[in-house]
């Protein structure tokens, strides 16, 4: 089904006619859109970038945001049938094609809907309010006494209708995204805020769903990487005589330090990369694993920037009641996404095109022309979904791949990770240091804070390096570790606050953003260490945090919280006895102070004698103004909590001076179902606020609540990222 | 030496050719008969996504040998139900929207089904102990669990 709508918008290259669209939902549905022959605008202020109407009525939406397993190409549906006043079935979405949708930027940060969806809904209204102004003239009725409803326009009193699709008929709308166009009123809503069911579901329990990997072009080869064997080393020698006696194999591409062995078909493919002996230079530039944080701590600094800065918090400490300081560390990650990178790339007639299930279409676009010193209009990116991705991991690189071969090779290639690739090659997210210090006044409230976070430099451009623009010694970028000094900035009223980020000048991987990147790092320091003041103060940790809170949406959370949890406050840790110990901690967030509320309690079970944390259970009180689908929201937030706790318990990247380590899913465990915990949420829907990002936000509040119930079990702090059974033994033995 | 093999899936037979005995079941299904349902996940044994059933028993077909699963009884995700004709757990998995990205739910559902017919009214924790080896990357556990739970009830 996929491969015929990928056909078909090839057509567009061929006879200028744009034909697009599919439906998910029901391929037997499909019906071709006739569009004149005009190119298409992806401009980012027309209407006709983000939306077409044919003459059936039948809308086509282009998305640049693009569906990483969230349930954005659903909600998006919703917005835009919404606010066009059409049934959803009569939406089709384009995500993620270079030539056809316009760039709203990469599919991260949380913004899909905050920003992307606000786009689409107000290209929406405009088109609406254009077919009423069209209609009015049409039907010889005045415009105000005309409504829309189904993809129809009719006089309010009843009377002759006119439909989208006579009013448009397949041509475009030629007009600006107008940004003062009326938006529908929140009361009228029969869609957006609704639980509708997810349309890519259906085929993806049915394996009709073609994911990146199951994508296919004619006469496609079948490629595998052969990456070094130490991170920087150089290639020596290539031997490739035993894989050459594989029947299908086809060659061997070497280009620099880049080695790849491409075969006609895949299990060729992966033998041929097995018998391929490559002879590596030795190159051990990694820091000790052991030694870590002194690494991190004794990295030069390229600058100090200050995030946050209310009075004099040097002054305030030197004259304060009780002062207090603490250090953490968080571990680095991998996305370890289940499907490991995949991509195809063809090369004809001086363009390039290439599939990927990338999370940034035209960012990648420019690196992939940078990178083969081709025009960027030369290059096209289409995305199709692959395996969630939590951020910049190995898809963009497996692209890279697949589009150095392609154009090596003259033939369409797919380049297939295997897990070892994928665990040890994707973009990392970077160690973090947080160092904090405090002050209480009398009555045991912070009266100055100072926070500081370790974390490596950014350079101007937000890109990461692609892996074979580096190993074949081409043009590329710099790596980009994404914005991670957000949300160290603390969201409570305290009058002596500074709060800095000392920009590293390197990190031992390739960095890059994971899910709530710098964020949940930023706030498991903040709320760890806000809840060792409140101990300190003998104050129950959530009043604490309620008394130092004025946003009135904040409070809500709390309160909302509070309840949801049945939290029952008392001053301090209960006095456990036996080994088997529970416990509860609290943690909230203003996302970036922008935007998003979250609090959440954790419940833990500790066993003092193995070390094992358990988390029973997770409330969450969850505020991201207008809930565009609740129930998508909810599996968001759920998927949230449970990858966090993963991270939180038991992530710890290996390597040794050489490489990355933890190669597969056994030397990098992740949650398994026996330890997932029950999930509940209470969500505070304001339908007349603007809608926020809920992508992210939940997982920066997990590990310092499970932190700080830790502490309410067994009396000791956990500061160190992930909570494995070793560190709690060893804390238990120092209390 | 290229060999042909006689594949029995989701009710058909089909001829493969292939060099290599050895060559994983999941390349078969997936290139060969151009199944999407069994996915490749890690190539060891250790996810569950490329799980299909041989015989009536859950196996991991990235590390089971295709002239292994010659003559045998092979049914893919494809094989289980169709979007018309839904299986109970996949009815349930769509009823309980239990799905972020999908790509570890084929491993999901093969896995429960084979579950399902030793134990007809599991508890959620011998869902949970089921699906133990089972990985998914997106937290979609609660959800996942839910939808067995559901979909024994179905087929009580
Ligand atoms: S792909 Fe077979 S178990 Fe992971
Ligand atoms: S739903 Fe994405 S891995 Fe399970």
């Amino acid at each position: 089904m996929l491969q015929e709508k990928i056909s078909r918008r090839d057509f567009l290259k061929t006879s200028g006619a744009l034909i697009v669209t599919f439906s998910i939902a029901n391929p037997a549905a499909e019906a071709a859109t006739q569009l004149p022959a005009a190119a298409k605008t992806v401009a980012l202020d027309q209407v006709d970038g983000f939306l077409a109407i044919d003459s059936t009525g039948k809308v086509t939406v282009f998305s640049g945001k693009v569906d990483l397993g969230t349930g954005i190409y659903t909600a998006l549906t919703q917005i835009a049938a919404e606010e066009l006043a059409v049934p959803m079935d009569k939406v089709e979405l384009i995500q993620g094609d270079t030539l056809l949708t316009p760039d709203q930027g990469p599919t991260y940060g949380s913004l899909s809907i905050q920003i992307g969806g606000m786009q689409l809904r107000q290209a929406a209204a405009t088109a609406r309010e254009a077919l009423l102004g069209r209609a009015a003239e049409k039907l010889g009725v005045a415009r105000d006494k005309l409504y829309a409803k189904d993809g129809q326009i009719m006089p309010l009193g009843g009377g002759k209708s006119i439909s989208y699709g006579q009013l448009v008929g397949g041509k475009h709308f030629e007009m600006k995204v107008d940004a003062k166009a009326p938006t529908k009123n929140p009361a009228t809503y029969t869609i957006v805020g609704k639980s509708v069911s997810r349309l890519d579901i259906p085929d993806k329990v049915t394996g009709k769903f073609t994911y990146m990997q199951d994508f296919k072009r004619r006469g496609m080869l079948h490629a595998r990487v052969v990456r070094p064997a130490a991170m920087k080393a150089s290639l020596l020698a290539v031997d490739d005589s035993q894989a050459k006696k594989i029947p299908g194999y086809v060659t061997t591409v070497r280009k620099g330090n880049f080695l790849a062995v491409v075969a006609k078909n895949e299990w060729a493919a992966i033998r041929a990369a097995s018998a391929v002996k490559a002879q590596w230079s030795d190159w051990q530039g990694l820091p000790d694993k052991a030694r870590l944080w002194d690494y991190v701590r004794k990295t030069k600094v390229n600058k100090s920037e200050e995030l946050q800065k209310t009075g004099n918090p040097a002054e305030a400490m030197k004259t304060a009641a009780r002062t207090l300081n603490a250090t953490y560390d968080f571990a680095i990650h991998t996305h370890g996404s289940l499907g490991p990178s995949c991509a195809v790339a063809e090369f004809k007639g001086g363009k390039l095109t290439y599939w990927t299930a990338s999370q940034a279409t035209h960012l990648l676009r420019k690196q992939m022309a940078n990178m083969l010193q081709m025009a960027e209009a030369d290059v096209r990116c289409i995305y199709l979904e692959g395996s969630g991705c939590y951020g910049r991991n190995g898809h963009e690189d497996a692209a890279a791949d697949a589009a150095l071969l392609a154009k090596e090779l003259g033939k369409p290639v797919r380049v297939q990770w295997m897990r070892a690739d994928e665990h040890g090659w994707d973009p990392k997210g970077p160690p973090t240091l947080l160092d904090y210090r405090a002050a209480l006044d009398d009555n045991g409230y912070p009266v100055a804070w100072e926070s500081e976070v370790f974390i490596p430099d950014r350079p101007k451009q937000i890109a990461v390096t692609l892996v074979a623009a580096e190993l074949a010694g081409l043009p590329k970028e710099d790596a980009h570790p994404g914005n991670i000094h957000q949300s160290l900035a603390i969201p409570y009223t305290i009058p002596n606050i500074k709060a800095t980020a000392h920009w590293l000048a390197e990190t031992p991987f390739r960095p890059s953003w994971i899910r709530t990147p710098g964020r949940m790092q930023n706030t498991y320091g903040n709320e760890c260490f806000i809840d060792e003041c409140a101990a300190a103060a003998g104050i129950d940790p959530l009043e604490y945090r309620r008394r130092s809170l004025k946003d009135p949406r904040g409070l809500e959370v709390v309160e909302r919280l509070a309840r949801l949890a049945n939290w029952q406050p008392g001053s301090g840790r209960k006095p456990a006895s036996g080994d088997i110990v529970t416990g509860r901690g609290v943690s909230y967030i203003k996302y970036e102070l922008v935007r998003t509320y979250v609090g959440v309690v954790a419940d833990v079970t500790v066993n003092r004698q193995t070390g094992k944390i358990k988390v029973d259970r997770f409330y969450v009180a969850h505020d991201c103004g207008q809930i565009i689908n609740p129930d998508g929201l909810k599996n968001q937030i759920e998927g949230n909590v449970v990858q966090t706790i993963s991270r939180t318990l038991i992530e710890d990247l290996q390597f040794n001076r050489s490489t990355v380590t933890s190669l597969d899913w056994k030397t990098y465990p992740i949650l398994t179902f026996p330890d997932v915990p029950e999930i509940v949420i209470d969500l505070i829907d304001r339908p007349t606020e603007k809608p926020w990002g809920a992508g992210e936000p939940t997982a920066a509040v997990v590990p310092s609540a499970i932190s700080n119930a830790v502490y309410d079990a067994i009396g000791v702090r956990l500061r160190s990222v992930p909570f494995t059974p070793d560190k709690v033994l060893a804390a238990l033995e120092k209390a | 030496m290229v060999t042909t093999l006689t594949l029995q899936v989701n009710g058909k037979s089909h001829k493969i050719r292939t060099d290599d005995p050895q060559m994983p079941l999941l390349y078969a299904l997936r290139n060969d008969l151009d199944l999407h349902g069994p996915h490749f996940g890690c190539g060891l044994a250790q996810c569950g996504a490329c799980t299909v059933h041989v015989d009536g028993q859950a196996v991991r077909s990235c590390s089971y040998p295709v002239a292994k699963a010659a003559g045998k009884k092979i049914v893919t995700l494809e094989g289980l139900g169709t979007p018309q004709k839904l299986h109970p757990l996949q009815k349930a998995f769509i009823e309980e929207q239990a799905v972020q990205c999908g790509y570890c739910i084929n491993g999901m559902i093969m896995q429960a089904a084979a579950f399902l017919k030793t134990n007809k009214h599991p508890t959620e924790e011998q869902i949970k102990q089921a699906l133990a080896d089972n990985l998914c990357r997106c937290g979609t556990h609660v959800r996942i669990v839910r939808a067995v739970k559901r979909a024994s009830g179905m087929m009580a």
